[in-house]
């Protein structure tokens, strides 16, 4: 199984929005709140209230710091979790076939029955998508909520993953971007949406879209004073506006 | 065809779902709480509730882990060793009441004032402030004071409403959103939701904030300002506005006090509004060129008369801010912000304002009778928080920011700022303060409120404070929400007066939310004559905070999952624009421990002392518990905590109590909304359908309708008993500043923390993913913020040689800490910053001693004085707004050096006891 | 990357095991009798020990069996299976030179088997891409070069064995140089990792936790660079200049003595093969 598909049905996956991500976390944890009790083992912490609490998170959120060439320096929030990859290596690395790429939506996820845990797909990975559960011994990664997109236990507006439903600035799209027309390729096509690291050749399905262009240098449209009040003084001011009634 | 392996897409999700509302912060988010065998598996938002709309933020999410958390408390604790050693024996909940009633009946009996009784993150506030009134001590407020009352009470004074809670842009129609100082705000999911909402619409958003993160990240535009500043900057804008003619003339004239005369009379109504001899104000009619009463049929009030002598408000404000020093040229290098670009976005303010006006085919009647066939939206907003008001010229600020908005006639029109009802309330509807206490006797009204003039002030017949916080004194007039920082230092200094019980109820004052915490810490500790100073602490927290070690009867709290709560329309309900709105929390799963949720614990308390209001005239006990309370009192007849189902099930805002009300809550998601009728929904000050809609609801008993406050009459009063005029008057020490700083016009003064020799600001923000000293307790949201950096802008980073893993001293005129420092190149370059509350003391919240929050985390707190160096004359005047008592955090200035590396951040205190590990 | 004991342990010593196999069974070391009994014991000790330490790192070790499953694709199931191939192959000579009988062919396909087992370890490394410093030729060079040389020593093969210590030395000396340029000859760096290169040059503010996670533990690992330098003198020195003059005149002592000094060497080079190495997911931490 850890052939990977020549194609596959659909490609669901994620469009991430960098200009409206406000780097809140809230995908982070209700990632880790759904999973936590949803598919397969769930995402244990260790040392949770010692020297060093750490523990296994599907979606983290970083933040960098670009200095264009000119202008201030920009702050830029980045959600990053699995990529739905369609060349993914971690999944032709996985001796077990535990790892696979799914025929009908393409997307990647670890069958953990048969995982032993060797951790050779989080090494094949670039993205840092993979943590290993070192409780349950097996590898954990983004599922694309795949138990909530199909789920029939949940309301039609609630089969969407987990982040995408609960991330408040809508900076989160979901769907197939192997449907050109879907909302989430229009969006990537409208705003340039791009790959992560394309040199690694893994193609990503998820796409990010840029932060649109900041402090734009203003335009000379400067207000107009209504006269020269030095000149005519306060009361000249006062009649030439109240004119306007 | 490769073979997959197969699995159950469709799992059950759980056994079933309760809705109530989240409790990590003061959003007030509505949730589904999954339970699967009993216990609670999964939080997501609730998509039908108002406030999220299905959202959650990182908090809400990792709620679950809160309820389980290890620190929570377990039972009611006696303090068996000293204060602060966080030696306690568990006692039963008879005992702790009747211990608590001990001391606080002959309290209630000799002297009231004696018990203080204050409330930090409380949600219950017309609860606690009713006790407390019960009670008889004037000596009640909640953490308004110290958190941002600037904001509340510059937009009650001038708008009727404020940023904040109770009003939001009109993020529907919007173009051009400027928002001013916030990084996470009360209105946490919304201002996202609503953000997103802009940036889906491709609508354009400018930050103004010293620190480019968080929603300043995502503005299109970042102006970079010097803290303090924001006043000079907005009026500078207002200078640009008026030099260019750009403001709402009709607006003005119509729906502010622009169009009422000042009275230009030498002496003691000198800059009081012109008023007829019905006492009311009055315009001048362009119709007439005659007076007329200011809200007849068919005025149209002149901006431009001068009438005896008297000129308008809008002459003598236009005057003010035309004058040069407004002018972005002379502001610019202060505020950090060149020239050109205040001249620009004073450009793009009018430009949409004005040339990008939007129409609504909605008409409706003003209050004069006029009707109107459309509503005309200025789609410019602003919204601005602790940025601007935790500063000491916050007050000022805020209400120029109001005015800047009331130029533009942003206010309650579409596109622009909306208030939620039951706001716009004027001043004049709000009550004023009440505090002379008499033993045995309840107070004659509620303590806070909103002085119009000095004669309202809380102050005891020899002039001094009434209060133990100072509020509504000479020092802080207008200080509506009390000044909760400033009662442990003046409680111990027993200034105005000593104190015996301090009753204190989810604040975590020994730590974060004090200003100088080791002081405080010192201060609670201190003993004379064999006895504290403080002598006795009773104190309600759900968790072994920083706070429970310092108190001497804990009443320990239950989870928010785990009780009844009201998110009431008489406190601080979770209204929208559009719709009031009000909500509950109910038990969805019981404690599994001896505690029981506080505000039960207060209604027994009032019933074991006999208050009025809490026992029937035959004495017994008038409510069983909270809940009970929630559907049988009546504030007002047919008004209670909640306006939902009321009287038969179907009756809104004023009806009888009715008992299956909070079942009825409870199927419908927890919440309840009364919708504004479309004609209804902008113009609200002074839309008649508005208008008759409150009444209806409740909100006032009579139409209110009023024009904004452009200049305020209250300040002025205050300036003229500066000037010597009236009864009572101020100390003379206080003259000039009370002169200076209240002008009713708004203006801006430098910062009273401004020190030579102490070149940077320090701020701290609040990380969106942690919720003050209380998420450090989650095992979830820790993994996220475990301890905290100074961040330091690239000028003062290259100065210092700094490099990664440095680690500084720094230091403000109240002491100095040792941290770890961060270099960041979106920072104004004067500024150095810290998310807030990371810091922990060692052995709190049940977290290992050698936790990074005990280690590395630090406070700014220790730098922040709670008063200010001694000037001129002699005194320390309170680190707060001269106006409001508005706590100044961000005034705080430091220097910094680099030092060796450290293990661990300077100060460090001794590990806490935990409360936890008694028997 | 985290210099796992049990990985290094397995890579050393199963490489060794193989190398010293693969030259038993090419019958260029050809023990009889009790002496080849010991000697083909202690080649498939080193290989099978080498082999169950890499299990010490498995998180559910009792599913092993699957890991024979998916040799199409993955180079751990291709190891899987060569190792046990080539165990079991050389078995019939190990009993033959032992009991003194004549295998005739399965030596030589034990042989190709246990190099091509050599081959597939390396390949678990080389094959990554996400470890720019792994995902190159020199690797198997250097495993290979690793195996055949202990072999050799062990063997007490003399000439040869000096010869293959001198080329180690040569490819190692050339690996670390080699290794050094390949990050930024991969072309991924934080603007490509984030895709913000357009804006502007990025650089982290604030890392998505102050908590540790598996990511961090497991790929960063950050090794002092006048540390590196030492110890890359240190495993060049013992993997493959001490032991080569002992090589030629091969008697117990000197092989015992040459084989500690490589494998010495060896666990060194090892340790540094994992702590030097960067992998991409570090670019997103700003740290390497
Ligand atoms: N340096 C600096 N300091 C600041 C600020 C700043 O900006 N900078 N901001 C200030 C502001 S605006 C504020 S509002 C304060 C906030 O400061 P605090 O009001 O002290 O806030 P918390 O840390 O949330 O502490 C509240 C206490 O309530 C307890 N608690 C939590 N849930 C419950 C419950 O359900 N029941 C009960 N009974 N108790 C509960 C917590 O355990 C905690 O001990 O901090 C102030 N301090
Ligand atoms: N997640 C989370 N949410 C919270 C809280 C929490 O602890 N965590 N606390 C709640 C409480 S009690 C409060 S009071 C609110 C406060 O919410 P906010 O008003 O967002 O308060 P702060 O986080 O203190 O952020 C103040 C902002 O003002 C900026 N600032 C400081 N000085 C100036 C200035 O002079 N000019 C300008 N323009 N900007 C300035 C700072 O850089 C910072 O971005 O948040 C509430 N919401
Ligand atoms: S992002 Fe990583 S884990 Fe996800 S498919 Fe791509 S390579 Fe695999
Ligand atoms: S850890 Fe599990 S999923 Fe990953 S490669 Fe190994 S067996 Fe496959
Ligand atoms: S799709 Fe689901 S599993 Fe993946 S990051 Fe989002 S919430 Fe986590
Ligand atoms: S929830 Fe949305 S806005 Fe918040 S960090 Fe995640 S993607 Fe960004
Ligand atoms: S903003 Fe977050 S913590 Fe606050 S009430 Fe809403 S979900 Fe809860
Ligand atoms: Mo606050």
């Amino acid at each position: 199984m850890t052939q990977l598909p020549a194609t596959t049905d659909k490609k669901l996956g994620l469009v991430i929005d960098l200009d409206t991500c406000v780097g809140c976390h809230a995908c982070v944890t209700a990632c880790k709140g759904w999973n936590d009790q949803g598919y397969g083992a769930a995402l244990t912490d260790q040392d949770p209230y010692g020297a060093e609490p750490s523990g296994v998170f599907l979606n983290r959120v970083h933040s960098y710091e670009v200095q264009p060439e000119a202008g201030p320096a920009q702050i830029v929030n980045f959600p990053r979790s699995c990529l739905h990859c369609e060349d993914a290596p971690c999944v032709t690395v996985c001796p077990t076939g535990a790892s696979y790429k799914r025929q009908e939506d393409g997307i990647v996820l670890v069958n953990e029955d048969a995982c032993i845990g060797c951790g050779l797909c989080a090494w094949a990975c670039p993205y840092g998508a993979r943590e290993m559960e070192e409780t349950a011994g097996v590898m954990k990664k983004c599922t694309l909520c795949v138990d909530r997109i199909y789920n029939e236990n949940l309301p039609e507006i609630d089969r969407q993953p987990a982040c995408v439903r609960t991330c408040p600035t809508g900076a989160r799209h979901f769907g197939d971007l192997g449907d050109p027309d879907s909302k989430v390729s229009r969006l990537v096509a409208e705003r340039g949406g791009f790959e992560l690291m394309p040199e690694q050749g893994t193609k990503p399905v998820n796409r990010y879209l840029p932060p649109r262009k900041k402090d734009r240098p203003q335009e000379a449209s400067l207000l107009a004073p209504l006269l020269d009040i030095k000149a005519t003084g306060f009361a000249g001011w006062l009649d030439k506006l109240l004119e306007r009634i | 065809m490769i073979r997959q392996p197969v699995f159950d897409t469709s799992p059950p999700v759980s056994d079933e779902i309760r809705k109530t509302t989240c409790y990590m912060c003061a959003c007030r988010c509505g949730i589904n709480v999954h339970l699967t065998s009993g216990k609670v598996s999964y939080i997501e938002g609730n998509r039908d509730h108002p406030v999220n709309k299905g959202v959650l933020c990182a908090k809400g999410a990792a709620g679950i882990k809160q309820i389980t958390a290890p620190s929570r408390l377990r039972a009611p604790l006696r303090r068996v060793g000293p204060r602060g050693s966080g030696a306690f024996e568990e006692i039963s909940w008879d005992e702790a009441l009747a211990l608590a009633v001990s001391w606080m009946k002959p309290l209630r009996e000799t002297a009231p004032e004696k018990l203080a009784f204050f409330t930090g993150r409380d949600q219950s506030q017309s609860l606690t402030g009713l006790w407390a009134q019960a009670f008889g001590t004037p000596n009640y407020a909640a953490h308004g004071g110290f958190c941002s009352v600037n904001m509340a009470a510059a937009g009650i004074y001038t708008i009727g409403g404020a940023f904040w809670e109770f009003g939001q842009p009109d993020w529907e129609r919007t173009k051009l959103f400027v928002i001013f100082g916030v990084a996470e705000d009360h209105d946490s999911n919304p201002i996202k939701i609503g953000l997103g909402k802009l940036k889906a619409r491709g609508a354009r958003v400018i930050g103004v904030n010293p620190i480019r993160t968080g929603y300043n990240a995502v503005a299109d535009d970042w102006l970079g300002i010097t803290p303090g500043t924001d006043g000079l900057l907005i009026l500078s804008l207002i200078h640009c506005l008026l030099e260019a003619g750009k403001v709402d003339l009709d607006y003005l004239a119509r729906f502010t006090n622009a169009s009422l005369l000042v009275n230009a009379t030498e002496g003691p109504e000198k800059g009081l509004i012109l008023k007829n001899a019905e006492s009311q104000p009055f315009v001048i009619d362009r119709r007439s060129d005659q007076p007329a009463p200011w809200d007849a049929k068919g005025v149209q009030p002149d901006l431009g008369a001068v009438w005896q002598g008297h000129r308008t408000v809008f002459q003598q404000m236009a005057e003010t801010y035309l004058a040069p020093q407004h002018a972005p040229e002379a502001v610019a290098d202060r505020v950090g912000i060149p020239a050109p670009r205040i001249r620009a976005l004073a450009a793009d303010l009018a430009r949409v304002a004005f040339d990008e006006a939007i129409e609504i085919a909605q008409p409706w009647t003003d209050f004069r009778g006029d009707r109107h066939e459309t509503m005309i939206g200025r789609p410019v907003s602003f919204h601005a928080m602790r940025g601007i008001s935790a500063h000491s010229n916050g007050f000022q600020t805020a209400r120029a920011l109001h005015l800047l908005q009331i130029l533009l006639g942003t206010v309650e029109t579409p596109g622009g700022y909306r208030l939620k009802p039951p706001y716009p309330k004027p001043v004049e509807a709000h009550p004023t303060p009440h505090f002379v206490s008499v033993p045995g006797k309840p107070l004659s009204g509620p303590h806070l409120g909103y002085p119009r003039g000095p004669e309202q002030l809380a102050l005891l017949p020899d002039g001094s404070p009434a209060r133990i916080d100072k509020a509504f004194s000479w020092e802080n007039p207008l200080s509506a929400h009390g000044m909760m920082h400033m009662v442990i230092p003046n409680a111990h200094a027993g200034d105005p007066y000593r104190i015996d019980t301090l009753f204190l109820y989810m604040a975590n004052m020994a730590w974060n939310s004090s200003m100088n915490t080791a002081a405080v810490m010192e201060m609670l500790t201190e003993e004379k004559d064999g006895e504290y100073v403080i002598p006795r602490i009773i104190y309600s927290d759900a968790y072994a905070s920083e706070m429970v070690a310092y108190a001497d009867l804990i009443l320990p709290d239950t989870t928010y999952l785990e009780r009844h709560d009201c998110i009431s329309l008489l406190d601080r309900p979770i209204s929208e624009p559009g719709a009031a709105g009000d909500a509950i929390r109910w038990p969805v799963v019981e404690p599994d421990r001896d505690v029981r949720g506080f505000q039960s614990v207060l209604i027994d308390l009032g019933a074991r002392l006999g208050l009025p209001g809490f026992v029937t005239p035959e004495g017994t006990p008038l409510y069983a518990d909270y809940a009970d309370y929630l559907v049988s009192h009546q504030r007002r007849p047919g008004v209670g905590p909640l306006m939902g189902f009321r009287g038969n099930g179907s009756e809104v805002g004023r009806g009888a109590p009715n008992p299956g009300q909070i079942d009825a809550y409870i199927a419908n998601g927890g919440f309840f909304q009364a919708h504004v009728p479309e004609e209804a929904a902008f113009y609200k000050p002074w839309n008649a359908a508005y208008q008759d809609w409150a009444v209806e609801t409740g909100f006032y008993d009579t139409p209110q309708p009023y024009l904004f406050s452009i200049y305020s009459e209250p300040l002025r009063r205050f300036q003229l008993a500066a000037e010597g005029h009236g009864f009572p008057q101020p100390p003379d020490r206080l003259r000039a500043r009370i002169k200076e700083t209240m002008s009713p016009l708004p203006l801006w003064y430098a910062p009273l923390g401004d020190v030579e020799g102490y070149p940077l600001h320090a701020l701290t923000q609040r990380p969106m993913a942690m919720y003050h000293s209380w998420g450090s307790q989650n095992a979830w949201l820790r993994q996220i913020h475990g301890k905290n950096a100074l961040y330091v802008p690239t000028k003062v980073w290259v100065e210092n040689g700094f490099t990664e893993g440095d680690w500084a001293r720094v230091t403000s005129p109240n002491g100095s800490i040792v941290v770890p420092v961060a270099h960041m190149a979106a920072l104004n370059e004067n500024t150095v910053w810290t998310w807030n509350a990371i810091g922990k003391r060692k052995g709190a919240w049940a977290l290992d001693a050698d936790a990074p929050e005990a280690t590395e985390g630090f406070l700014l707190n220790h730098l922040i004085s709670e008063l200010l160096p001694e000037k001129g004359d002699g005194q320390r005047w309170s680190n707060s707004d001269p106006i409001t008592g508005q706590a100044a955090w961000f005034d705080l200035r430091v220097r910094i050096e680099k030092v060796a590396r450290h293990e661990a951040s300077l100060p460090q205190f001794g590990v806490l006891g935990s409360p936890l590990e008694t028997t | 990357m985290h210099p796992a004991p049990s990985v290094i342990v397995f890579t050393v010593l199963s490489g060794l095991g193989f190398g010293f196999l693969a030259l038993l069974g090419l019958g260029i070391a050809d023990p009889k009798g009790w002496p080849a009994f010991w000697l083909w014991g202690l080649g498939y000790a080193l290989a099978a020990g080498g082999l169950t330490a890499s299990t010490a790192h498995l998180g559910n070790p009792q599913r092993a069996l699957l890991a024979f499953t998916q040799w199409r694709t993955s180079w751990l199931s291709r190891e899987a299976w060569t190792s046990v191939a080539a165990l079991l192959l050389l078995a019939p000579c190990a009993l033959g030179d032992w009991l003194g009988f004549d295998v005739p062919l399965l030596g030589l396909l034990g042989a190709a088997l246990s190099a091509l087992t050599i081959f597939c370890t390396s390949m678990l490394y080389a094959q990554l891409k996400t470890v720019p410093r792994w995902n190159h030729f020199s690797v198997p060079l250097t495993y290979g070069l690793f195996s055949l040389t202990g072999g050799a020593i062990l063997a007490g093969t003399g000439w040869f064995a000096l010869l293959c210590c001198l080329a180690l030395g040569i490819a190692l000396v050339w690996g670390f140089r080699a290794g050094d340029l390949r990050f930024a000859a991969c072309g991924s760096t934080l603007s490509t990792a984030t895709g913000l290169g357009s804006i502007g040059s990025p650089r982290v503010f604030e890392q998505p936790h102050t908590g540790g996670n598996y990511l961090m533990r497991e790929m960063i690992h950050v090794v002092g660079r006048k540390h590196a330098q030492k110890l890359r003198v240190i495993a060049v020195l013992f993997a493959a200049v001490l032991p080569a003059p002992l090589t030629l005149w091969p008697s117990p002592l000197t092989i015992g003595l040459a084989v500690l000094l490589h494998l010495t060497g060896a666990f060194v080079q090892r340790w540094l093969f994992f702590a030097e190495a960067e992998h991409v997911v570090g670019l997103y931490y700003g740290k390497r």
